[in-house]
């Protein structure tokens, strides 16, 4: 944990500071302290639970208190320890602190519970299985169909851009009222998914009363429904959730739209290049970096993609739908077979960090290309 | 200018046609516009103009408040909300009233505590270096923007497992860290991209004029950056208010939240279209208005570190 300065700072210190031994001994003092007193309470702890003593401590709470106690006696230390240095350290501290504590531990934890088999409903209770969960997911085949639906979901975001970035011109143009349109076109990504599947999916796509079975019906469809054909289903889901999202890529777009140099777009302009020639020829270039940054980060959420599937249709008809997450989220809530769960979240996530790093490699090397 | 770029064609004939091309591409953008404006605000009209009507209006796919049908309180009074049951006792009110409460707090506050720490993050990282073993600033920044890709099914079952040992489970507090967590690195994300944009000169200026690093920041920096801030907070606190997937695994009867509510409800067969619209109305109504009334910030949020 020791933050050392090195060169480099972009803000550069005046004169430093001398700290005084009995200084640097407190803080050490502070720190070992603290250590010591979450050591002792992690022994108690565990002494308790195996029953060699009984204190009847029924949760694993003082522990917590000890670390938050730990961290804040770290933090001390540090200003004590290291004066100028450790001040400036405790700008990352907490965070670091926080998100380690509530990341690495719950991993590590994790990655055990996905070698278990550990059934909430099964009396058995935890117990070591090694590899056998992996063996099941690798002939499970509802995960691989979760799997090739995410890839699904995931090219939908092509067609999302296309749409975000029709939008964004539309609202860089020569309009009136552009605030008004700006608010109303933001609105969709205001709302929760959960609120979305009831106001869309069971009210509108409702196949006796909703306006769109309505519409469809217009249309010449004699039975409309939204949730009963595989194909069907899984593009109304994609429908749903590109509603919700495409704001979020339109808007970055817009900003990147608004950012473009005005000499290239006039110089376009009076080279003779008309609209179609300056969007493929001048624009689209210039926002490849913007436009990718937009893509990657409506892909990691697309990832993420639970809710609606969730409450509208459950992973139904016959997993058509299901993203990993809404599989998953079954196999806990109808099943309760955690370390399973745990395992397949566990590969979802390294399936994910794959997917991702390949992904910024490959963006990178093309960004580079064009700029 | 253009009519240079045109040799073949005279001034007077190239006039025209710019002039009825330029109609006719006004034409097509507004008509786009309305086009996309209609498809965001008709399920949100939906949803609300439902919420006031009876079964056979909903069934006769009324539209129009007043011509098609008469408006009703019914969803409102299912739910306690209506003028007339508004100073009644009602258990579906108060059911509603604690979850939105539920909802608030936990948004309100794991906003809050990200803004606080994310902020101070951002800022070390963008004027000092850091040293964490083998680990820069770089690498230091990266940890916290790459838990954005951590998917929410993979904390969740550890989380629910360890909350339970830490009787964490089915409070606020543990919906609040949960939700700290989720939405940090978005806040490091903007901050970072909110501090690169003050000069450093600001803070070197105070330096030489005897504050301290803290101080400078507090008194210097801080006032500067504070729109960014409030960028970051409402960004956090519309992922925090919409979340569903921890509050539907780790809250049951006390801290549950309002989509958790909104979703249970959904589940139930039998239920009134015009209740359910009522709810989902409620449960929507304060993003809506923060979405009309803070616009300006979200979208600087959501732009910031997107073009550079």
């Amino acid at each position: 944990m020791a933050a050392a300065q090195i060169e480099g700072d972009q803000l550069h210190i005046v004169g430093a500071q001398e700290l005084s031994p009995a200084r640097r001994m407190a803080g050490r003092a502070l720190l070992l302290l603290a250590s010591l007193a979450l050591l002792a309470t992690l022994l108690v702890q565990i002494l308790d639970k195996s029953g060699t003593v009984t204190l009847g401590i029924a949760t694993w709470r003082p522990l917590l208190y000890a670390f938050l106690l730990w961290a804040i006696a770290l933090c001390f230390a540090q200003a004590l320890i290291r004066g100028e240095m450790g001040l400036r350290a405790l700008f990352v501290l907490p965070a670091v602190l926080f998100t380690v504590a509530m990341v690495i531990f719950p991993m590590l934890f994790g990655l055990y519970v996905a070698l278990t088999d550990w059934n909430l409903s099964a009396f058995a209770g935890r117990r070591f299985n090694g590899l056998d969960n992996f063996r099941q997911m690798i002939q499970d085949p509802f995960y691989w169909n979760a799997l090739r639906n995410m890839v699904w979901y995931v090219l939908a975001v092509l067609a999302e851009y296309a749409i975000a970035f029709g939008l964004a011109l539309l609202l860089n143009a020569q309009i009136r009222a552009r605030k008004f349109f700006r608010v109303v076109f933001l609105m969709p990504l205001m709302l929760s998914p959960v609120a979305v599947s009831w106001m869309v999916g069971k009210s509108l796509m409702e196949n006796r009363f909703g306006p769109l079975a309505r519409l469809a019906r217009e249309l010449g469809w004699q039975s409309p429904a939204f949730f009963t054909d595989p194909l069907i289903a899984r593009a109304s889901i994609m429908v749903m959730d590109a509603w919700t999202f495409i704001p979020l890529m339109m808007v970055m777009l817009l900003a990147g739209l608004q950012a473009l140099p005005k000499e290239v777009m006039e110089a376009a302009e009076v080279d003779g290049a008309n609209g179609w020639q300056r969007f493929w020829k001048v624009v689209f270039p210039l926002m490849m970096p913007v436009s990718i940054t937009a893509i990657v980060i409506r892909i990691i959420f697309k990832l993420k993609l639970a809710d609606i599937i969730i409450n509208v249709t459950a992973g139904g008809p016959g997993g058509a739908t299901d993203s990993v997450t809404s599989f998953i989220f079954r196999e806990y809530r109808d099943r309760s077979n955690v370390g399973y769960g745990t395992l397949l979240a566990m590969v979802y996530l390294v399936l994910i960090i794959v997917f991702v790093t390949g992904l910024l490699g490959l963006v990178n090397r093309r960004m580079r290309r064009v700029t | 200018m253009k009519t240079a770029a045109l040799p073949l064609r005279t001034v007077a004939e190239s006039r025209v046609a710019t002039r009825g091309s330029w109609v006719t591409s006004k034409l097509l953008i507004y008509g786009a516009l309305i086009l996309w404006a209609f498809i965001c605000l008709f399920p949100i009209y939906w949803t609300v103009s439902t919420s006031f009507k009876t079964a056979p209006n909903v069934m006769a796919g009324a539209l129009l408040p007043w011509v098609d049908f008469a408006p009703d309180w019914r969803g409102w009074r299912s739910l306690g909300l209506s003028p007339d049951t508004i100073g009644e006792t009602s258990t579906v009110r108060e059911e509603f009233v604690k979850r939105f409460a539920n909802s608030v707090v936990s948004s309100l506050s794991a906003s809050f505590l990200a803004v606080w720490i994310g902020s101070l993050a951002a800022y070390g990282l963008s004027r000092f270096s850091y040293r964490f073993g083998p680990l820069r600033n770089k690498d230091i920044a990266f940890f916290f923007l790459s838990q954005l890709i951590l998917p929410p099914v993979v904390l969740a079952l550890p989380f629910l497992v360890l909350y339970k040992e830490l009787a964490l489970l089915d409070t606020s507090i543990g919906l609040i860290l949960l939700y700290t967590l989720m939405v940090l690195p978005i806040v490091v994300w903007v901050m970072r991209d909110q501090f690169g944009a003050i000069p450093i000169e600001l803070e070197e200026a105070a330096l030489v004029d005897g504050l301290s690093v803290w101080g400078a920041f507090l008194r210097i920096v801080l006032p500067l950056a504070l729109p960014g801030m409030v960028a970051a907070f409402i960004l956090s606190l519309i992922l925090c208010w919409n979340e569903y997937f921890f509050a539907a695994l780790l809250t049951s009867t006390d801290a549950k939240t309002l989509p958790v509510m909104v979703a249970s409800q959904t589940g139930s067969q039998g239920i009134n279209w015009w209740s359910m619209a009522a709810l989902s109305t409620a449960a929507i109504a304060p993003l809506v208005l923060v979405g009309i009334f803070l616009e300006r910030y979200i979208i600087r949020g959501m732009t910031a570190g997107a073009v550079k």
